[in-house]
């Protein structure tokens, strides 16, 4: 479902370039539930902004479900953004004028979907997330853990083919980190494809694979036995 | 492409963020509030102005002159220089019958007389008229009528009175007309009583006679005061007081280029240099109108970059979740409009209050300086569409700069 090969990434830092990525190789299958670790400067965050489509790759090949990632338009970027991904932040990154519902239905308004249409996908993501009775809060009225629920809600709200997580219990205490990894967890068992940046070991084990970088390189590419976070909640 | 225009969740976005930050939004309207208020009042006081103008010159045929005998400055043809300059009926009648582009020629005599009526006197200033006069000078009659063709035809002792002669010879709620006055010892009867009027073009006229009557009781003969002429409305006025000066300098042996020996006043002239002065203050008004709705914009325009600078987080997200560069550009200008256009909104009401309270503070009376101050719905229109197109191009600056940030940086920014 996801194919990178020999991807390079350089970022100019004045006069001299920060070559970040160094030649990727990797594939990702559906139903695959991957951590992708690493030190901070290792590559990961540019890694999983490139499968994002929020940056470019310099070189290298990028196929997303068939599709080749090349030289996109802003206009297309944001189709497929849309269309293929979800994304979950470490800061949430939630609207915080808009109700947790609103904000649920943000990627289904850019996807042109009718108001009601909306509405009821919303309320159905938050009453998945278990949130549907706070769909009229706003962010600030929700905790840490409910936030990303929420955020995890408008990840899955367009449906996407691949949710990509950037650091998702980042900000949160272990319990509630948990208690995220579980969901996402489920989420994969129901056959989601994810993606999960971290730097935690003990979040890495909750995957089914994990991808270590160092220094723009991939050093090890490991299934691993799932660590199921239900018996920590 | 415009049919987002008319979607509910276009409106939401727009009010859901505007309302976010009201404080802000308000300061920023404020600016283009002010100018449209200026720009509103101003026009509408402009227009007073004109209106009370207007009115009162509107009882005038403004393509007019008056001209008048004085004393010659320049011997000729045998006279000395000094030599008393009259004009008589003749004169006129050449004129009017000579000079291209004319409309009217009245003479008119004037003079002073002792009214009395019972043991009530006073003494006033007195016209001998012809009929005519009511059409270029308009006479507002109270009661009765103006003198006509018969009453010159046949010396009638009728007098068309003044509103202020009644109030000092006639006892409160008197009927006056077909009442007899004595002027200079002479019964009239009064058949008229007029509105007196606020502008007055030459010596105050408190009694109107006939022109043939005044000769006869003042044995004027041929001569006359001095004479106003009317031009049709496509000749110019200027052209036909000189024409009309030579002829009468001809007529009278006068040098041509005796500057001195007529005296007149030019109502077309002064009334082209009003208007002009009228035309240009509304000018001046859209100009100063402008200006600051320019600049109430561009505060608009500033904030909203600075919105957008803070929004970079927002705007990344929304990328990230699909939306394309068309969508929040559209959101940026849509916004942008939509203050213009509120602010515009109180600015034309406010401005409609301001007016209100003009005209009621100047506006009342007959002496009033503002005279109807208002604005057209056209005007008010024209203002509207220069704000939407303004709100727009103004609007675009924040929006390009929103979405030349890239998702991955607005998104980095913590």
């Amino acid at each position: 479902m996801l194919t990178i090969k020999k991807l390079h990434k350089s970022y100019p830092i004045g006069d001299r370039s920060l070559h970040v990525l160094k030649g990727i190789d990797l594939s990702v299958e559906e139903g695959e539930m991957v951590a992708i670790m690493g030190s901070s400067g290792s590559g990961k965050s540019t890694l999983l902004n490139i499968i994002g489509m929020l940056d470019e790759a310099d070189e290298g090949e990028y196929i997303l479900d068939g599709v080749t990632i090349k030289n996109l338009t802003e206009k297309k970027a944001a189709i497929y953004r849309n269309k293929f991904l979800g994304f979950i932040f470490q800061s949430f990154n939630l609207i915080n004028y808009k109700t947790a519902q609103e904000n649920v239905s943000l990627p289904l308004y850019y996807q042109g979907l009718k108001r009601k249409e909306r509405q009821e996908k919303s309320l159905f993501h938050l009453e998945k997330v278990g949130l549907r009775d706070w769909a009229d809060h706003h962010p600030s009225e929700l905790s840490g853990g409910q936030k990303q629920r929420v955020a995890i809600a408008r990840a899955l709200a367009a449906n996407p083919k691949l949710l990509l997580a950037d650091e998702p219990t980042g900000a949160l205490d272990t319990k509630t980190s948990y208690d995220i990894m579980a969901f996402l967890q489920q989420l994969n068992d129901e056959g989601k494809t994810l993606l999960i940046v971290t730097h935690e070991e003990d979040i890495a084990n909750m995957c089914k694979r994990i991808v270590r970088l160092k220094d723009g390189v991939i050093m090890e590419d490991v299934k691993v036995d799932q660590v199921r976070a239900e018996q920590y909640v | 492409m415009f049919k987002f225009l008319f979607e509910r969740d276009t409106w939401q976005e727009v009010f859901d963020s505007l309302s976010k930050n009201k404080l802000r939004s308000i300061l920023t309207m404020v600016g283009v509030w002010w100018g449209i208020l200026l720009l509103i009042a101003l026009l509408g006081s402009a227009r007073g102005l004109e209106n009370s103008f207007n009115r009162l010159f509107g009882s005038f045929a403004t393509n007019s002159v008056f001209i008048w005998g004085q004393s010659t400055s320049k011997p000729f043809k045998g006279f000395q220089e000094g030599k008393r300059v009259r004009l008589s009926l003749t004169d006129a009648k050449k004129i009017e019958e000579n000079i291209e582009g004319i409309e009217f020629v009245i003479p008119r005599n004037q003079n002073q007389a002792l009214v009395v009526r019972r043991e009530l006197s006073g003494t006033f200033g007195i016209n001998g008229d012809y009929p005519l006069l009511d059409k270029v000078q308009k006479v507002n009659l109270m009661h009765g009528r103006f003198i006509n063709q018969n009453d010159i035809d046949n010396n009638k002792k009728v007098a068309v009175i003044s509103e202020s002669i009644y109030k000092q010879v006639f006892e409160k709620d008197e009927e006056a007309i077909g009442e007899l006055i004595q002027i200079n010892g002479m019964n009239f009867m009064v058949i008229g009583l007029f509105e007196d009027s606020n502008i007055n073009m030459g010596p105050r006229t408190e009694i109107h006679i006939p022109f043939t009557t005044f000769q006869q009781i003042y044995n004027q003969g041929d001569q006359i005061g001095w004479m106003m002429i009317t031009g049709k409305p496509e000749y110019d006025i200027r052209q036909i007081e000189e024409d009309s000066k030579l002829m009468l300098k001809n007529l009278n042996k006068i040098h041509p280029k005796d500057k001195r020996a007529f005296g007149s006043f030019n109502l077309g002239n002064e009334f082209a240099k009003m208007t002009g002065f009228l035309t240009g203050m509304q000018f001046l008004t859209w100009f100063v109108g402008i200006a600051t709705l320019i600049a109430g914009v561009f505060a608009i325009g500033n904030i909203l970059l600075i919105t957008v600078k803070e929004r970079t987080k927002e705007i990344g997200v929304r990328r990230a979740l699909g939306a394309t560069p068309f969508e929040i550009k559209r959101q940026i200008v849509v916004e942008a409009v939509s203050l213009t256009l509120i602010a515009g909104f109180f600015g034309i009401i406010s401005g409609g209050w301001i007016l209100i309270a003009l005209d009621s503070a100047f506006g009342q009376g007959d002496d009033a300086t503002i005279v109807n101050a208002s604005v057209s719905i056209a005007v008010v229109f024209v203002a509207v569409v220069i704000l939407v197109i303004l709100g727009t191009l103004i609007g675009l600056i924040p929006a390009f700069k929103a979405t030349s940030i890239k998702p991955i940086e607005a998104l980095r920014e913590e």
